[in-house]
């Protein structure tokens, strides 16, 4: 019990995907404009999350590696029609207020990353411990994030009225560009006060991730290639000339014995 | 369907409702991709190709799922022709056109999980749009995307010259220049 326990706290905590991991950018930005909206998205996508790890998680012996990752996909593409159909017949007020983001879940990078690295190498139990605390982690950051956008932008939090009379509520942090601002003072906090994430990595290495794999979404590989390939060649030719100064000695070596 | 509201649809889904700056899809290569203006345009050009192609084979794969009455297989048929369809561009340029190949190899994979290529399927879905629309919407998507994507990468060069605050390195001055341009952007809603 121990271990789940301990995988609640590291969704939670240690590992939060949106404040640390820094995963699943494009929900994160798209459907905070009101704390109910982040909270209403962070639970969808937990239960998906939930389901998927545990169903991955027994299937892990039956997968061949080769194909897991289509694997993976159908699973969650499985589950997140499920949970759409659920919320257009229970909750309809909520799937117009997500709308697209909903069916998006399947290209969330949260969910494909712990099937990819916890839930298809680890027992039943603690995947869907695991799927908890990572969904909680990230309901916990949406919602943190949608009431501050909700509280700077309209005055209110969850739709209640809490700003003082004098405030002029600043409108732009509820559109598109506020997501935008509210997450650069987010990561900006985090480099001033040293916080552990992803966006705060010494960027010692020319590689354009930092070299930290925990952070890798992906996309930044593109920029990488160029780097490697320079320091491939960079090592092919000290290699040739490692190789052309042995040939040298050998060679010199030949002529000192023929003399 | 008259060539005036094809260009409206043009206009609309490249500026007044750009993908990434409005509507947040596919923020991952447009934060990631985007330090080099080449390599900017190399992932914006893969992005192109593959929305294109991709908006007009889910258009009429839906009409099929519609003949079966199977609509709410949608998502799953979608993400699966998607990745197949990223897998094929791939192995077809590679046999076919090794110049293109080698300007957008290294990006297409990283397509398949790009938001914004499924993003687009769905919202054709959604609006109902037929097959001309669809191809037209997701083509003028995926231009608004290489738009974005090329100005962030010609600014962040930009910046990379400038003295920025400590704590403001690095991710915090591209999100606030993401949210400059996303202001910038919105200035094209008067437009229609």
């Amino acid at each position: 019990m121990n271990k789940c326990l301990e995988r609640v706290y590291n969704g939670l905590i240690k590992e939060n995907p949106t404040f640390v991991l820094m995963l699943g950018m494009c929900p994160t930005l798209a459907v905070t404009t009101s704390a109910i909206n982040g909270a209403g998205m962070g639970l969808t996508t937990t239960v998906v999350l939930i389901m998927s790890n545990m169903l991955i998680s027994m299937l892990r012996k039956v997968i061949p590696d080769k194909v897991r990752m289509p694997a993976f996909i159908v699973v969650v593409a499985s589950f997140v029609t499920i949970v759409e159909l659920l919320l257009k017949a229970y909750i309809p007020a909520l799937n117009d207020s997500l709308g697209i983001y909903i069916p998006l879940i399947v290209v969330n990078c949260i969910i494909l990353g712990r099937a990819e690295s916890y839930a298809s190498k680890n027992p039943v139990l603690p995947s869907i411990f695991d799927g908890i605390g990572m969904g909680l982690g990230f309901t916990f950051g949406l919602t943190c994030i949608g009431a501050f956008r909700e509280l700077l932008g309209a005055g209110t939090i969850f739709g209640i009225n809490v700003a003082p009379g004098w405030y002029e509520p600043m409108g732009i942090f509820v559109l598109a560009p506020g997501a935008f601002f509210v997450l650069a003072m987010l990561t900006a906090l985090q480099n001033k006060l040293k916080l552990k994430s992803a966006t705060n990595v010494p960027e010692k290495s020319d590689i354009a991730c930092g070299g930290n794999c925990a952070s890798c979404t992906g996309s930044t590989c593109a920029e990488n290639h160029a780097v490697l390939d320079e320091r491939k060649k960079a090592e092919a030719i000290a290699a040739a000339q490692v190789k052309a100064a042995a040939a040298k000695k050998a060679a010199e070596a030949a002529n000192t014995e023929n003399k | 369907m008259g060539i005036k509201e094809l260009l409206i649809v043009l206009i609309s889904a490249a500026l007044v409702n750009n993908v990434v700056l409005s509507q947040f899809l596919g923020l991952c290569p447009f934060l990631g991709v985007s330090k080099k203006t080449s390599t900017a345009a190399g992932m914006g050009g893969a992005v192109v190709f593959v929305i294109t192609v991709a908006s007009a084979l889910t258009s009429l794969i839906y009409k099929f799922l519609e003949f079966l009455d199977i609509t709410y297989m949608k998502t799953i048929v979608f993400i699966i022709v998607i990745a197949a369809l990223v897998q094929f561009i791939e192995m077809f340029l590679k046999k076919y056109s090794p110049s293109l190949y080698s300007a957008l190899g290294v990006y297409l994979p990283l397509i398949t999980t790009n938001c914004a290529v499924l993003g687009v399927s769905i919202t054709n879905v959604q609006k109902g749009n037929n097959f001309v629309t669809s191809v037209a919407y997701g083509f003028s998507t995926a231009v608004g995307f290489l738009i974005a994507i090329v100005i962030m990468a010609g600014v962040r060069e930009r910046i990379e010259h400038n003295k920025i605050t400590k704590s403001f390195q690095g991710s915090p001055i591209t999100l606030i220049t993401a949210g400059l341009m996303s202001i910038a952007f919105m200035g094209f809603a008067g437009l229609l």
